[in-house]
């Protein structure tokens, strides 16, 4: 009986995504009628509030939380509509009903220049319609990427395929790894989201009490997981040797390639999370609260979303302060067009630059704050929770520099990927260009801005932080194009993302939009995901030659 | 033979030689060129720049580039080019950007001639042109080709491709056409004498295009080669580019070079993955002509030795060497390949095609029963001799499918008629030998009769009536228990006693046809076998006579058996004990029998019929113990044959009829596996009932379950349209009774049916009844019922 309810709650929500309109009526009034039910269950409301803890009402809040988060989320707009209703309708029986914990998706961002789910074009409406249909929900993180359509559509396709189309890995599998990619980055918001579907495709639960539990084969993985995650540079074939030849538990390579794809997809999608300050799900812990709102009508996290109106004031004040910003960085960028042919730097000074780039990068302090210790939920999905992110020559390590001529994506990496896992190659490819040649020519307030430049300086220099150098590139430019907080900014999203703080995010780039940040942090997560690609597949290459 | 002389024109300055050899390099090499009267190499790498002469025996180097304490980017290279018409000029692409030239005539140890550093990215290629002395041309991954001019010391034009980085420019051998290839799978063709805009442009493939090479005779050919593991060749002469040829090879396609002097060939390397080096007739493009093996790690570069020598190809890679191939000691894929070819048509229709030479030294075999259309087609080309190709004629017959050959009604008619269960044993086995007969399927039909003799016992068949009686007996495995335990010292006494049975029975079907089975076995083999020896003990009377043999067979078997046998004792009789017709009153007397008829002796103080009953009782059992477990071996492997040989339905019914005499002997996962192929071939000739039969008798837990799947039927309440969760007949939403009878307005429990139309129906019989009276819903909807 328990399993038929089981099966039932976790289906209750599927037909919401069809795009046939009475389809999702239908589904609509089974939820209101069992969502009645449930409510008469629990019995007389008047007296004290329902009691927490009993199964009935916690089932119950699960379900209100859900509506709560179709209230806001969901891309139908009728759906949103009747879950409003319904929602009052529990309220009106004296139910306590949830409500969100901060506004947005964002915490860096306010809600309002957040793409609101009723006002959008059509291409992105369809977009998100798919992504609602696939997965039941709409996240924070599509939302936040709905700034730029065109690569949002590219990643939910990849995520897509990565997660339920055909692949080497079973479904829990996939989720799982999903799982331990996050949680090395102690992200809880992609860890949450992740064991609900991991618990939905039917993963054992006990897995999730720690690595320790799951299957010897995803515990061999861990290691290539947390060098991958911190310091990709050291993975050697003999670290795909180990997996590949276990007997019983080896992996295959087509299995391997899918699980290095899905790892490296989540420490960057780790770095968007932080980088951009999602917040929880609504529906998910921490995304909503059952108490009433306090007397002031703003909750801190409002306050700290820019949606009080003290921040308001400061804002204008740095705006006027930080005047000029994008100025100097336009005519720095003119400067380095023009002049690039007159002094021409000697190899020798190519290389220097490079190594010093290089260098620096690991001098950026990236932890203003304490060490944080990872909370004891995470931290359980992964082992060696010391472990981060090392700098090359802090520790005296030599590494050697990777070059990026000798292995790249687009000959190389490219090739072995859709060799072993079909499609995915392809897909990867195509994500890799968009988040490349993104642009709308504007930064700021200025258009008609060639801003090739500045997204090729940002994403070497990412590769530059992972010892990947280009022959063709000249570190000197990263120098002049980069100021110190947004280098501040990049390290720590890259190779700490839990540090990022709402300082960070803001102390950067003070005059440009949201948008243009968004865009940043998805080259950042590109460039990252391709760095540690490049690393891990090199790995296979040399394992297979 | 004029072509033929111009070669020999062409190479008799200079007529070259030398085998297959190699040189270590120091460092991965990127690319390789040779000069024009092939005698020297230039290999150049990130780390390697040098040039080797190319001698008989050997390579030897005779220059290295790479000079300067610190050697710049400008030395690592991605491409290089030997000038082919001045010989002391050399064209190098740099990872930096830069376009450098050598001149091997300076007299400084530094060759570096020219540097032009006007592209922002990588330089893929360069290029010169093979005619006009002082042009050189780069293609970059900035998304430029730039013409230079040697003489002067900027480049005199620059063309931009519009899309994206360009991956190959190879000029046109007799004009200023060039083309180049681009990383969105586009290729371009430009006059180099108009660089605003391109004449010509096409996407060749999905994906980079990673090199292209003109065909050194054919003008307007174009060969490519792309990511998408293709090489296409075009012919570039009509409005549009067509494609003519395309070779789908097993790796992305890094360089491609057209072979010297044959028209049709050309070589390939990749990328990734894939370190050979292919020789394509690209008429062929399904088995490389040749292949070449000797490299260990990626090909970069390959080359052909001599433009007009289509025998010496060189080539560098990543694994540090250097390699001269001869053509003569490749691989020829097409040696090992079977020509052959193996299809079914639509009707079941066998098309066959192989080398001709098979198929007539195969001439004097009988011709084929049933529609034998032999149809020779010759696939021939008679082409030049100097084309090397094997040319294999192959001769294609067809099969027609005679009505009976694939013909499966003998397994739709097995299936039906066997039977499995609801008879005891040999019964079962008479049965289905029977109907194997019928089915002129004799081997069958004698497994069938030899597996009765083996696991039943004359005397059983009489007693049949007996002993299913007796099956029911709760206490039967203590019985066995004491006949076991007395084995040993009562085996003489109860081997003359059944002995005795037999003959005073003459039930001597079997024992003739397994004493001549046996026979003629001693006569082949002297030495019995283990499993044989029970076997004679049973029929062989010379045997029978020997004691001592005897009881020594016993012991082992005693020994081995003392866990297995009690329970075969009752097992043996598993598909008997479903029979529902045991008379229940039996089951006391029989209790109490074996205890009486413990010690054998005290037979004949029993009353008649008890004593004949109990003979009959000790004889199964005691003959069943014996053989039946020797037998085992050998039904298991005559089992795992019949399996292997296709006829799965002869396995399982054989694991069905013999039940717990032979589950045992084999796992678990075989038998799971034998079941689930019978039923799944049962459910393709849509025999359901055997199906289930088959599901419902075997001994697999895996396979039971099968039939308990999906048996759960969703329902929704007749009043309020809604699912009915709970278990019952009352909808707990409307708090009403569903489905009830609109006759008797009780609920039905059981058969329900209903009109289709106005869906009101009730018990079965309810509504037959009535609408034998009345046309009209009885709900008094008003609908027109109509029952068939």
């Amino acid at each position: 009986m328990m399993e038929v309810q089981d099966q039932e709650s976790l289906g209750r929500w599927d037909r919401l995504g069809s795009r046939d309109l009475s389809t999702r009526l239908e589904a609509m009034e089974i939820i209101s009628q069992e969502v009645t039910r449930k409510v008469e269950a629990i019995g007389p409301l008047t007296s004290s509030p329902p009691a927490t803890g009993t199964v009935l009402s916690s089932d119950l809040n699960d379900i209100l939380a859900h509506l709560l988060m179709l209230s806001k989320r969901c891309p139908f707009e009728d759906v949103r509509e009747r879950c409003i209703q319904l929602l009052q309708e529990v309220q009106d029986l004296g139910v306590r009903i949830p409500r969100p914990l901060g506004n947005g998706p964002s915490r860096f961002i306010p809600e309002k220049e957040i793409l609101q789910v009723s006002k959008v074009d059509s291409r992105t409406q369809s977009i998100f319609e798919d992504a609602f249909a696939a997965l039941g929900r709409l996240d924070n993180i599509s939302l936040v990427m709905g700034f730029h359509p065109q690569y949002l559509e590219s990643f939910l396709r990849t995520q897509h395929y990565l997660l339920q189309m055909d692949g080497p890995l079973p479904l829990h599998y996939r989720h799982y790894i999903g799982i331990m990619a996050a949680a090395r980055h102690q992200c809880s918001y992609l860890v949450n989201l992740h064991v609900n579907d991991f618990l939905q495709v039917g993963g054992d639960a006990k897995w999730l009490n720690g690595l320790g539990e799951a299957p010897q084969k995803l515990q061999q993985l861990g290691e290539l997981n947390k060098i991958l995650a911190h310091r990709p540079w050291l993975i050697t074939k003999e670290h795909m040797e180990a997996l590949l030849k276990a007997e019983e538990h080896s992996w295959s390579l087509a299995e391997l390639i899918h699980a290095v794809v899905l790892l490296t997809h989540y420490h960057s999608l780790a770095s968007f999370t932080f980088g951009c300050g999602i917040t929880p799900e609504i529906h998910c812990d921490g995304g909503h609260t059952f108490r009433p709102p306090s007397l002031s009508q703003y909750c801190v996290c409002d306050i700290a979303n820019g949606n009080g109106h003290a921040n308001q004031h400061d804002d204008q004040l740095d705006d006027q302060d930080m005047c000029g910003e994008v100025e100097v960085l336009m005519e720095r960028m003119k400067q380095l067009q023009e002049c690039r042919d007159d002094e021409e730097a000697s190899q020798e000074e190519m290389a220097t630059r490079f190594e010093r780039e290089k260098t620096e990068s690991m001098l950026v302090v990236t932890s203003e704050d304490e060490e944080c210790v990872p909370s004891r939920d995470i931290s359980r999905h992964f082992e060696d929770p010391s472990y981060g992110y090392k700098d090359f020559s802090r520790r005296g390590e030599h590494v050697p520099t990777f070059r990026a001529q000798d292995y790249s994506w687009e000959d190389h990496g490219y090739s072995l990927v859709n060799r072993l896992y079909p499609d995915v190659g392809q897909m990867l490819d195509e994500k890799f260009q968009m988040a490349y040649n993104l642009t709308y020519n504007t930064m700021a307030t200025h258009k008609d801005v060639d801003t090739s430049m500045l997204r090729r300086a940002i994403w070497n220099y990412i590769h530059c932080m992972f010892g990947i150098r280009y022959d063709d590139y000249d570190y000197g430019e990263i120098n002049q194009l980069l100021d110190r907080s947004f280098k501040i900014y990049i390290k720590t999203m890259v190779c700490s993302p839990e540090k990022t703080t709402k300082r960070m995010y803001e102390s950067f780039w003070r005059q440009f939009q949201h948008s243009e940040k968004v865009h940043v942090n998805l080259l950042l997560m590109e460039a990252r995901m391709q760095a540690e690609l490049l690393y891990a597949l090199r790995a296979i290459t040399r394992y297979m030659t | 033979m004029e072509k033929m002389s111009r070669v020999t024109t062409a190479l008799s300055s200079n007529t070259i030689s030398g085998k297959t050899m190699f040189c270590h390099l120091d460092a991965p090499a990127n690319a390789i060129s040779v000069c024009r009267d092939a005698s020297q190499v230039v290999v150049a790498g990130r780390n390697i720049f040098k040039i080797y002469t190319i001698e008989e025996e050997q390579f030897v180097e005779k220059l290295n580039l790479r000079v300067g304490r610190k050697p710049s980017l400008n030395f690592s290279c991605a491409d290089v080019m030997w000038h082919q018409m001045e010989e002391n000029l050399l064209a190098t692409a740099a990872t930096n950007g830069a376009v450098v030239t050598w001149n091997l005539g300076k007299p400084s140890r530094n060759k570096q001639d020219q540097l032009f550093t006007e592209h922002k990215r990588t330089v893929n290629k360069v290029c010169f042109h093979p005619t006009e002395v002082y042009m050189l041309l780069s293609g970059s991954q900035d998304g430029l080709m730039k013409c230079f001019d040697l003489r002067k010391k900027e480049s005199v034009s620059t063309f931009s491709g519009q899309s994206e980085s360009v991956r190959d420019v190879q000029f046109s051998m007799k004009d200023f056409t060039f083309a180049a290839s681009f990383e969105n799978g586009n290729v371009q063709l430009w006059d180099i004498r108009r660089p605003d805009r391109y004449e010509r442009m096409f996407t060749a493939h999905t994906g980079p295009v990673f090199c292209c090479d003109w065909h050194p005779d054919d003008r307007g050919w174009l060969a490519t080669g792309g990511r998408d593991k293709m090489v296409k060749v075009w012919d570039m002469t009509t409005n549009r580019a067509k494609e003519i040829y395309c070779v789908q090879t097993i790796a992305s396609v890094a360089r491609v070079k057209w072979r010297p002097e044959k028209r049709f060939h050309l070589a390939t390397c990749s990328m990734m993955v894939d370190h050979n080096i292919y020789v394509w007739d690209i008429r062929r493009p399904f088995i490389p002509f040749a292949t070449f093996e000797e490299h260990k790690d990626v090909t970069t570069g390959i080359v052909w030795r001599h433009q007009h020598d289509p025998y010496f190809l060189l080539s560098g890679s990543k694994d540090s060497t250097l390699y001269q191939h001869m053509f003569k000691d490749a691989t020829r894929p097409v040696d090992k390949a079977n020509p052959e070819g193996l299809c079914f048509g639509l009707m079941g229709d066998l098309a066959f095609a192989a080398k001709e030479s098979l198929i007539n030294s195969d001439t004097n075999r009988k011709p084929y029963p049933g529609g034998d259309r032999r149809n020779p087609l010759f696939f021939f080309k008679k082409t030049d001799p100097t084309e090397q190709f094997a040319h294999v004629s192959s001769a294609l017959t067809i099969y027609q499918t005679g009505l009976d050959s694939n013909n499966m009604d003998w397994f739709v008619s097995t299936a039906q008629r066997y039977l499995l269960t609801g008879k005891p044993f040999a019964e079962l086995c008479d049965h289905n030998a029977k109907v194997a007969r019928e089915l002129k399927r004799p081997q069958v039909s004698t497994t069938w009769t030899m597996l009765r003799i083996m696991f039943s016992d004359p005397a059983n068949l009489p007693a049949a009536g007996l002993n299913h009686s007796l099956s029911k007996l709760g206490s039967l495995p203590l019985m066995n228990s004491f006949s076991l335990k007395e084995m040993g010292s009562g085996l003489a006494s109860e081997s003359r006693l059944e002995r005795g049975k037999g003959d005073s029975r003459q039930d001597n079907i079997h024992l003739e046809t397994g004493n001549s089975h046996i026979s003629n076995n001693n006569e082949e083999n002297e030495e019995t076998e283990g499993s044989d020896g029970p076997a004679e003990c049973m029929f062989g009377d010379a045997e029978l006579d020997d004691d001592d043999l005897y009881s020594m067979d016993h012991e082992n078997q005693a020994e081995e058996q003392e866990y297995t046998l009690p329970q075969e004792g009752f097992q043996l009789r598993h598909e008997i004990v479903d029979n529902p017709s045991a008379p229940e009153h039996f089951q006391q007397d029989k209790a109490d029998s074996p205890h009486v008829s413990g010690n054998e002796a005290e037979v004949p103080c029993l009353t008649p019929i008890e004593s004949f009953s109990l003979i009959s009782i000790s004889q199964p059992l005691f003959t069943h113990h014996l053989p039946a477990s020797f037998f085992c071996p050998i039904v298991r492997e005559m089992l795992s044959y019949y399996a292997e040989q296709g006829d799965v339905q002869m396995a399982v019914s054989v694991l069905i009829v013999l039940g717990e005499k032979i589950r045992r002997e084999i796992d678990d996962l075989t038998q799971e596996h034998w079941y689930m192929s019978y039923i799944d071939m049962l459910q393709r000739f849509e025999l359901w009932n055997v199906s289930n039969e088959v599901i419902k008798l075997s001994t697999c837990s895996a396979i039971t379950c099968l039939n308990q799947t999906s048996t759960t039927l969703h329902i929704n309440c007749s009043n309020c349209k809604r699912p009915m969760s709970s278990k019952g007949w009352m909808c707990d939403r409307c708090h009403q009774c569903a489905s009830i009878c609109a006759v008797c307005h009780h609920v039905v429990k059981g058969l329900f049916v209903w009109c289709q139309g106005c869906s009101h129906g009730g018990h079965l019989e309810h509504i037959m009844n009535w609408l034998k009276s009345s046309a009209h819903c009885p709900a008094g909807c008003g609908h027109m019922c109509e029952y068939t």
